[in-house]
């Protein structure tokens, strides 16, 4: 049927395609987007080693569901500095928040 | 080619071009949108691996409340309607090359492992995977310590986030 | 197999019999039949949609102690067909400088949000559509993308009115899940599983004896996640302008409408599914499955006018009143009655059935008048204190 290749030649891809929205976009939501799918490729990945591996240890889905959690928890605090960064510079363009650099 | 395998390629196909859009369009509340597409593609591919928990759960929790929070930043921090200036900064071109060395490594290393083609073994009959990952979750001598972590995370982050973002008249 | 006991079977292996002797290969078969069993249970919706527009006018009239549409033919009952002609030959607009994509696709995904959820619906013992081991965490699914769409057509109207409706709307929605998804889990906990025939078979004793707070609270939760008075933020809250609705005619709202009733009637199924014995009623459903089809209906008939009734009869809650009364009372009142219901289900486990029943009931009983009390005493007590500002303020003019 379906190797466990091609899952982990998807997810592969779909954590490069992340790096690159985290790597090259302005907006600091959309580095943020990128983060989303960083994310849900590792997600792919731990939940095709479970059902390629022995499908009795449930670590793959556990490690996926805390995945879920932390994702969630960084989304939730990132959005927020993100608005409370708009409120005092105006601006959400990554390279315009440089108050700290030398 | 199986019916299984056509139905892997499309979701698949579907999933990493939406990916592709989220990082490329203009538009941001059409970015977010695109992740909406992509998390359901990703939700399609745990339903392939019999995952079915974590296909429900990831559109619940992802599309549910962080594609929504997704929208909400957006429209939060938009100086007007429309969108103005280019999307990508100036090294962009590093980034892509960055992306695709990436992928070129992660592919290099996964030819080195021979487990590579294996397919997957049927479930045994009567296994229920929700039942099992509840025991999972809860059993002392299973995952219980990183579940509570989890949830000690999440009221941190809960808290942290309102604080941050609480706005003092 | 008898036609009268096991239909859709029956029906299925026909069809199959018949494609596969066309010459047609069985995968693909199989894909078309279950295709064709799809598309016979959404036609089905539609035209109980239909009938579901003339209940609620019928209804909505007799709470307003008048008479409602009885011209177009008896009682009424082509009315709805009059409007449905209505809206499809009327001008379909965009609006100027809305996103036309997700303009138009906001209304397809709010009906799709409501449709799927007929998915898990179990009809009959051998009706239903998927018997999902996870059917209660499928609803929620459903209804998260039932939010995606509100965004989707308030941001793409290019309307203020439309976005701010919009926005209180999803804000409303996503807070209510909570409690929803806490008392979906107590039916769990009575039935040890999460899939909804599971759910109604193990219903001897209606769930709404065993725990009616639960079935309280669920109600309220579905009534804000439908959208409907008295939370229904989304749709009347500028009063004059319709929310998300604004820049939506003709056929496009009439989706958002139809929607929206055809989403009432399956949370008034989903309430009786999951509380009041879903199809069974005292052994009749092992007779034939149409009268366990007939009984569900009634049943969720029965929930559809509750929510109507309390739809006519209150008042609109204010958006900060109605976020207040989730986060401080809804919510941590579902989280103890979780608690208390697992508590004294593994303390009465082994207790014969009356026992348990009243146990619980009991427990219930305690748990929502201590919750009414302290809620009472938390508001005399802001009372006071805003009576006693104001005798401060008045003392000083």
């Amino acid at each position: 049927m379906v190797p466990l290749s091609w899952y982990l030649i998807l997810a592969a891809a779909l954590f490069s395609i992340g790096l690159f929205g985290a790597l090259a976009r302005r907006n600091a939501v959309a580095i943020l987007l990128g983060i989303e799918l960083m994310l849900n490729a590792v997600n792919i990945n731990l939940a095709a080693f479970w059902r390629y591996g022995n499908v009795m240890n449930m670590a793959g889905q556990v490690f996926a569901i805390i995945v879920f959690a932390v994702a969630a928890a960084e989304v939730a605090v990132g959005l927020a500095l993100v608005i409370s960064v708009y409120r005092r510079r105006n601006t959400v363009i990554a390279d315009e928040i440089d108050l700290m650099k030398w | 080619m199986t019916g299984e395998q056509i139905i892997f390629l499309l979701v698949a196909l579907f999933t990493l071009g939406s990916g592709f859009m989220v990082v490329t369009t203009g538009n941001l509340i059409h970015a977010a949108l695109w992740l909406v597409s992509t998390l359901f593609g990703v939700a399609i591919v745990f339903a392939l691996l019999n995952a079915g928990f974590l296909a429900v759960v990831q559109v619940v929790v992802y599309i549910g409340a962080i594609a929504i929070l997704f929208i909400f930043a957006v429209m939060l921090t938009r100086k007007d309607m429309r969108d103005q200036g280019p999307q990508v900064n100036k090294n962009w071109w590093i980034g892509a090359l960055l992306a695709v060395l990436t992928f070129g490594g992660l592919y290099f290393l996964l030819q080195g492992w021979n487990g590579l083609s294996r397919t997957a073994a049927d479930i045994p009959s009567g296994f229920d995977g929700v039942a099992e990952l509840g025991t999972a979750l809860v059993s002392p001598d299973a995952y219980v310590l990183p579940f509570e972590v989890a949830s000690v995370l999440l009221v941190a982050a809960l808290v942290g986030a309102v604080y941050v973002a609480f706005n003092r008249k | 197999m008898d036609f009268w006991n096991d239909p859709l079977k029956v029906a299925a292996d026909w069809l199959l019999g018949i494609l596969t002797s066309w010459g047609m290969p069985d995968l693909v078969a199989q894909v078309l039949v279950g295709f064709l069993g799809v598309l016979v249970l959404l036609s089905l919706l539609m035209v109980l949609d239909i009938f579901l527009v003339w209940v609620e006018r019928k209804v909505v009239s007799r709470f307003q102690d008048r008479i409602g549409p009885n011209r177009v033919g008896p009682f009424g009952l082509i009315q709805p067909f009059a409007d449905i002609i209505k809206l499809l030959i009327k001008e379909d607009i965009t609006p100027n400088g809305a996103d036309r994509v997700i303009y138009n696709l906001a209304p397809l995904l709010s009906m799709m949000s409501v449709l799927i959820l007929w998915a898990v619906v179990p009809l009959a013992p051998t009706i239903l559509g998927v018997d999902l081991n996870i059917g209660a965490l499928y609803i929620i699914a459903a209804g998260a993308i039932g939010a995606l769409s509100i965004i989707m057509a308030g941001w793409s109207s290019n309307n203020k009115y439309a976005l701010i409706g919009a926005f209180r709307q999803v804000a409303v929605l996503v807070s209510f899940e909570i409690p929803m998804l806490t008392t979906l889990l107590i039916p769990t906990i009575f039935a040890g599983s999460m899939g909804m025939n599971a759910i109604t078979q193990g219903q001897d004793v209606w769930y709404v004896f065993i725990s009616p707070l639960g079935a309280l609270i669920f109600l309220i939760a579905a009534i804000a996640e439908l959208g409907r008075a008295p939370f229904d933020m989304g749709e009347a809250e500028s009063e004059l302008v319709a929310g998300y609705n604004i820049e939506y005619s003709g056929m496009k709202f009439g989706m958002f409408y139809a929607g929206e009733l055809l989403h009432a009637f399956t949370f008034g199924g989903f309430w009786a599914i999951l509380f009041f014995g879903g199809y069974r009623f005292f052994g009749l459903e092992r007779v034939s499955p149409f009268l366990a089809v007939a009984v569900i209906l009634f049943k969720a008939m029965v929930g559809y006018w509750i929510i109507m009734w309390i739809k006519y009869t209150l008042l609109r809650i204010r958006i900060d009143h109605m976020l207040a009364f989730n986060w401080k009372f809804l919510t941590p009142l579902a989280f103890v009655l979780l608690m208390v219901t697992a508590f004294m289900n593994a303390l009465l486990a082994d207790a014969p059935g009356l026992i348990y029943t009243s146990g619980m009931f009991l427990s219930n009983f305690v748990l929502a008048w201590v919750a009414l009390e302290i809620a009472r005493s938390v508001s005399r007590k802001e009372r006071e204190r805003r009576d006693r500002a104001k005798q401060v303020a008045q003392a000083h003019h």
